[in-house]
């Protein structure tokens, strides 16, 4: 990294690392309190909510799981997968649409799409929940999956064409001259070049579907299609005098993106500081 | 093969035109198409149907009357200026995050750990985040215990049983939450930065003071501007969750925390008011046009220098 004070400065190296372990320590603080909380009973969380777990117990997340963790999470999956993977697809093709076509207001429809990233999904609610409803999809995971594949839609396209673009043009003319259709092109030439940021994408799109809350909310009405966010959302309310239960459920569900987080944090991070952000 | 003709027109610029052939539109379509088609599906037609239903009742015309209804309800004014207090804290999620990005800009040792530590709370579900931070702040919850602990008793504070606190509470939740991706995006900037500047500054004898004011806050306009913008939408937006979460979706205690989107919420799934809820979430859209409107000039610009072009 770029060294940029050859002299410590006023705030000398001490002051710093005082200042990064307080934040680091109040940024992990909530993850200790969840994780010791989850192996403690509910007296001895009450008492002392900070110490150690003097008698682990593994009841908490025997309770959390009889409520319906198993099914959460395998319905969790197969929307992320779903949308994901759909998202995936559909903004390759456009994003390679657009950085190697020309075509009247191509920057304006692109602009429009970056700036849909805004639009409030409590806005779309209503109308599409109706829509959803004519149809009889109501606590079908297909309707979820196609809302979410849109709503992913503006940041994807709009961070591959950025990457498709910046491909240089003499290795799609090699492959031009050789008679390579636009077709094979992108399948052998740009797909290939595209790992870093594809990768990327899957990340933060796997870690947006996974916490959205709110459509999963309105639109998996049924219990048995519930997602892990919809179901874990109840606890607090559910289990207000069994602490430790709704701590073993957080726990069991912020594990897929810590292990998600430490294996693609570069990604992520890249993904984010490349792009923009697309809130929860 | 007409492809291949056309497409050496192409520079290396994405803006260098082949020119505008009513054929590269036709062959943008093709792969274009499949996306725009679900983009118009959740997005065009779900507006064009919002607006329609604000302006009827039951199927019939009624003009601005959703409007008058939703724009004289006082529930509807308190809800936007919650959204409105919550915007204070776009400028300590700012000031925040620039410091920490600066401190850790300076700190060679553990400067990927900390900055990996910093970005954590940005990943967690929104849904983990409050209901882990709503059991800490009760009355008697870890926080106030720790308080009582050290003799700080007077501090210790039913955070978000009181209503004069409980959005501030929320506010401070969303602020440790959402910081460490301005810790991050402010790095990646610093870290761009040409080292040589700094050197020269620190011969003339500047200081951390000077040469962070005087040489890093300039170079970072572009992208702190893009932040406050992203973190303004978040905070009119996308509270929801946080909301939802922490007060059992009542936006309780009272009305002391209820959001724009907890009211449209409520409004069409609670009391079944889907047109009065329909006008509301006009308004709130017409709102965050201002913002697409900031974010759209912004993109550009501050995105290239997100990324050190």
């Amino acid at each position: 990294m770029a060294k940029i004070s050859s002299t410590a400065g006023n705030v000398g190296s001490f002051g710093r690392y005082v200042i990064l372990v307080l934040f680091s320590i109040s940024a992990l603080i909530p993850g200790y309190i969840m994780l010791t909380g989850a192996l403690k009973t509910q007296e001895e969380f009450l008492s002392s909510p900070w110490s150690l777990p003097p008698h682990p117990t593994m009841t908490a997340f025997s309770t959390a799981i009889s409520a319906g963790l198993p099914g959460w999470f395998v319905n969790t999956l197969v929307i992320t997968a779903g949308s994901v993977a759909g998202v995936m697809v559909l903004a390759a093709l456009a994003g390679w649409g657009f950085a190697y076509w020309r075509f009247r207001g191509r920057e304006t429809l692109l602009g429009l799409i970056v700036s849909l990233m805004v639009v409030p999904p409590v806005v779309l609610l209503i109308p599409l929940f109706q829509f959803g409803a004519q149809l009889g999809w109501i606590s079908t995971f297909r309707i979820l999956i196609i809302i979410y594949v849109g709503l992913m839609l503006p940041f994807s396209i709009y961070l591959l064409a950025n990457f498709f673009s910046a491909i240089p043009n003499s290795l799609l003319e090699a492959a031009q001259i050789d008679g390579a259709s636009t077709v094979t092109i992108f399948r052998r030439i740009v797909l290939p070049l595209s790992g870093p940021p594809i990768a990327t994408l899957v990340v933060v799109n796997i870690l947006w579907a996974w916490n959205e809350l709110l459509l999963a909310l309105v639109f998996l009405q049924d219990p048995e299609k519930h997602t892990l966010m919809v179901g874990v959302a109840s606890f607090r309310g559910r289990y207000s005098l069994d602490v430790p239960t709704v701590m073993a459920g957080m726990t069991l569900v912020t594990v897929p993106l810590v292990i998600a987080y430490l294996f693609g944090q570069r990604y992520f991070i890249q993904g984010l500081t490349a792009g923009g952000v697309k809130g929860e | 093969m007409t492809e291949v003709t056309t497409r050496t027109g192409r520079g290396n610029s994405p803006s260098a035109g082949r020119g505008r052939s009513q054929r590269g539109m036709w062959h943008a379509a093709l792969w274009i198409g499949p996306a725009m088609v679900v983009m118009l599906f959740v997005f065009a037609y779900a507006l064009v149907q919002l607006f329609t239903q604000s302006f009827k009742y039951q199927g019939e015309w009624t003009g601005w009357d959703n409007f008058r209804i939703v724009l004289t309800d006082p529930l509807f004014h308190t809800a936007l200026a919650h959204n409105c207090e919550l915007l204070l804290c776009v400028p300590v999620l700012i000031a925040l995050a620039l410091m920490l990005a600066i401190v850790l800009a300076e700190t060679i040792k553990g400067h990927t750990w900390f900055r990996g530590v910093l970005f954590f709370p940005y990943i967690l579900p929104v849904t983990v985040v409050g209901v882990v931070l709503g059991q800490l702040l009760t009355l008697n919850g870890a926080f106030n215990t720790a308080l009582r602990d050290v003799g700080l008793n007077v501090l210790a504070q039913d955070w978000l049983g009181d209503p004069a606190i409980a959005l501030w509470t929320m506010g401070g939740v969303i602020v440790w939450k959402e910081v460490g991706f301005g810790v991050v995006l402010f790095l990646a900037r610093i870290l761009s930065l040409p080292a040589e500047t700094y050197e020269a500054a620190s011969l003339d004898g500047a200081g951390f003071w000077r040469k962070h004011w005087s040489i890093t806050l300039p170079q970072m306009t572009g992208v702190i501007a893009f932040y406050a913008v992203t973190e303004a939408i978040v905070m009119v937006s996308w509270v929801f969750n946080y909301v939802y979460i922490m007060t059992n979706g009542q936006g309780g205690p009272g009305d002391s925390t209820v959001v724009t989107e907890l009211y449209i919420y409520r409004m069409a799934f609670a009391d079944h008011s889907i047109e009065l809820a329909a006008a509301a979430a006009v308004v709130l859209f017409a709102l965050t046009l201002v913002l697409v409107v900031a974010f759209f000039r912004l993109q550009r610009k501050s995105l290239l220098a997100v990324v050190g072009e």
